[in-house]
């Protein structure tokens, strides 16, 4: 399978990741080259195998559904581009 | 060059211990190199005061005859692991000027047993890569050049950083992180040691993630023992990660030394590659010769899957990879480009921010998770993957109680080399080291000599779930039957 110059503008938006036009054409092969490479998969007899969901065979660990940690705003937000008081700011985004 | 750098973890451990020099001494001989070695790009952040202040504390816990097992020990730290009050960046311009609140569980841990850290070492981006060429801050020169040559090597990725520094001798060891050989392949690039443990023996929390269900942390060390003495601090079970196993910690040095008589060592056909040079089949035999000589059996056993292992990788890793790298979006923290609307911002910062690899992966990855190709693509990898791991379950079923092979294809190769055309060129690097991590088996790549060019050689020891203890036992053997792996010389401190 190979993707054309649509797919690749359909992924990269999707990836909510910008390409400027004169990309499209370099990124077309390099992708290309990489589903080339993975083809070969098709050829694997995985009949009524099991697709892995845990590389080890354990159970998912639960704990007490209770509050562990909170009250720190201040660090949640030291590190947004932007913020006014407690809130992440970003654009308008409701008209 | 200081003679306190030249020496082992275990060394500068004991010496420590007898008061034959200080924290601050030891602390301050590897600041000093680091320094030095600046021309090797390794370190990202260099954190002296930390260091020393650190390095103070170890030394009054020595004096009152208190102290943890790695106290007063100097690390370097691969900065994917988030380190409180520390800039971390996962080599990247997305998370510039990222400051963590928080300390990752695996750091955390080797500071509550005393270790001293260095400063943040370089890496690919987001750990996607095998030479460190992926850095947003440029690449990691190898200590190591070709005999006769001045070109600049690859210290192989993505712990490039890591592995030059433990080779530089800048730093006792340090940690490092592998998805698909990150820590393996450069460790066998550079002549050091490097482990990586069963999934879930080391806590993922607090490590910028990369391919969850593959990522695991582990540690780059001088030698086999000095890898073990930092497993244990480095491994064990944590609430925050809920793939975190709950096992015991053994006591890894314990194994060091142990008798090998009457194991079982699996010999995979399949990692005999078409091409494969005269070098990597030659290291390979010394390896088998070296272990059975130790009273080892050898047996040829075949994991039929192992060619699917790569293709299976690069569509699993970057699947996880799109989900997991899709919290950068310009608002919480990091880099932010403004757009003409929100999902405008999202599409300028995340194309600014993050370098071409990534940008590559995380459209893989977007495209085979995407409708109409999920059960193609993923579902089918993941299937291929259970038949991965069957094949070794098949062979320690039959009583192999771990394999060898070798670690890479090739020596280190030079910046700029491979991968510039076709992406799949580099990412064959990995073809010996991925299937562990489908797996989810602990993997230790050991020096096993040098090539014609001087550039050092790794075979790899592929364990059972949880027993490291046996590729310990089994890679000391291999170290002490190999021929002594000669150190770089230092010609990075003449060139400032």
């Amino acid at each position: 399978m190979s993707v054309d110059t649509a797919t690749v503008r359909r992924i990269a938006h999707l990836s909510r990741i910008a390409v400027q036009d004169e990309e499209i054409a370099h990124l077309q092969l390099e992708l290309n080259a990489i589903l080339a490479f993975v083809e070969e998969l098709r050829g694997v007899d995985v009949q009524g195998v099991e697709p892995m969901t845990s590389v080890m065979p354990m159970q998912l660990k639960k704990r007490e559904d209770e509050v562990t940690d909170g009250f720190i705003a201040d660090e949640i937000v030291a590190n947004a581009p932007r913020r006014e008081d407690h809130f992440f700011v970003v654009p308008k985004v409701v008209e | 060059m200081n003679e306190l750098t030249q020496l082992t973890m275990g060394e500068a451990r004991d010496a420590l211990k007898a008061r034959k020099f200080s924290a601050r001494e030891l602390t301050e001989a590897h600041l000093a190199a680091i320094e030095a070695a600046r021309p090797l790009n390794a370190f990202l952040k260099e954190t002296p005061e930390r260091a020393l202040e650190m390095a103070k504390t170890s030394d009054e816990r020595i004096g009152r005859g208190e102290g943890g097992v790695l106290e007063g020990l100097p690390l370097g730290i691969k900065d994917l692991y988030c380190t409180e009050g520390v800039e971390t960046t996962a080599a990247s311009d997305i998370l510039q000027s990222f400051v963590p609140p928080y300390e990752s569980t695996v750091t955390s841990q080797l500071w509550r047993d005393g270790a001293v850290m260095l400063g943040k070492l370089n890496l690919d981006e987001f750990a996607m890569g095998s030479s460190n060429e992926t850095s947003a801050y440029g690449p990691v020169v190898s200590p190591w050049r070709r005999n006769g040559s001045n070109a600049k090597l690859v210290p192989g990725g993505s712990s490039g950083g890591s592995a030059a520094a433990v080779a530089a001798r800048l730093c006792l060891g340090a940690t490092a992180t592998d998805t698909g050989g990150s820590i393996r392949q450069p460790a066998a690039f550079t002549g050091t040691v490097g482990i990586k443990p069963t999934y879930g023996r080391c806590s993922r929390w607090g490590i910028v993630a990369f391919a969850s269900s593959l990522d695991q942390a582990g540690p780059i060390a001088r030698n086999v023992r000095d890898a073990a003495i930092m497993l244990r601090s480095m491994a064990g079970p944590d609430p925050k990660d809920s793939t975190s196993v709950d096992r015991s910690v053994p006591d890894y040095e314990a194994a060091i030394g142990r008798s090998i008589k009457g194991k079982k060592i699996g010999i995979p056909k399949e990692y005999r590659l078409d091409g494969m040079s005269g070098e990597i089949e030659g290291l390979w035999q010394d390896g088998i010769a070296w272990l059975r000589d130790a009273g080892a059996e050898i047996i040829d056993i075949s994991l039929p899957h192992t060619k699917h292992a790569l293709p299976a990788y690069y569509i699993v890793a970057p699947a996880e990879a799109s989900s997991n790298l899709a919290r950068y979006d310009g608002v919480r923290y990091g880099l932010r480009v403004p757009g003409k609307d929100v999902v405008g911002m999202y599409e300028k910062t995340r194309a600014e921010g993050f370098g071409r690899e990534v940008r590559r992966r995380i459209m893989i990855g977007t495209y085979v998770l995407s409708a109409g190709y999920y059960d193609a693509y993923y579902v089918r990898a993941q299937k291929v993957r259970t038949l991965i791991k069957r094949d070794f379950e098949d062979a320690f079923g039959q009583g192999v109680d771990a394999i060898l092979t070798p670690a890479t294809p090739s020596a280190a190769f030079a910046i700029g080399e491979k991968g510039s055309a076709d992406p799949v060129e580099m990412y064959l690097n990995d073809i010996f080291t991925v299937t562990v991590n489908m797996a989810g088996l602990p993997g230790i790549a050991v020096p096993g000599g040098v090539d014609k060019d001087g550039l050092p050689l790794g075979l790899q020891l592929i364990g059972r779930p949880f027993d490291e203890e046996m590729l310990f036992s089994l890679a000391q053997v291999i170290e002490d039957a190999a021929p002594e792996m000669p150190w770089p010389e230092p010609w990075w401190t003449s060139c400032g």
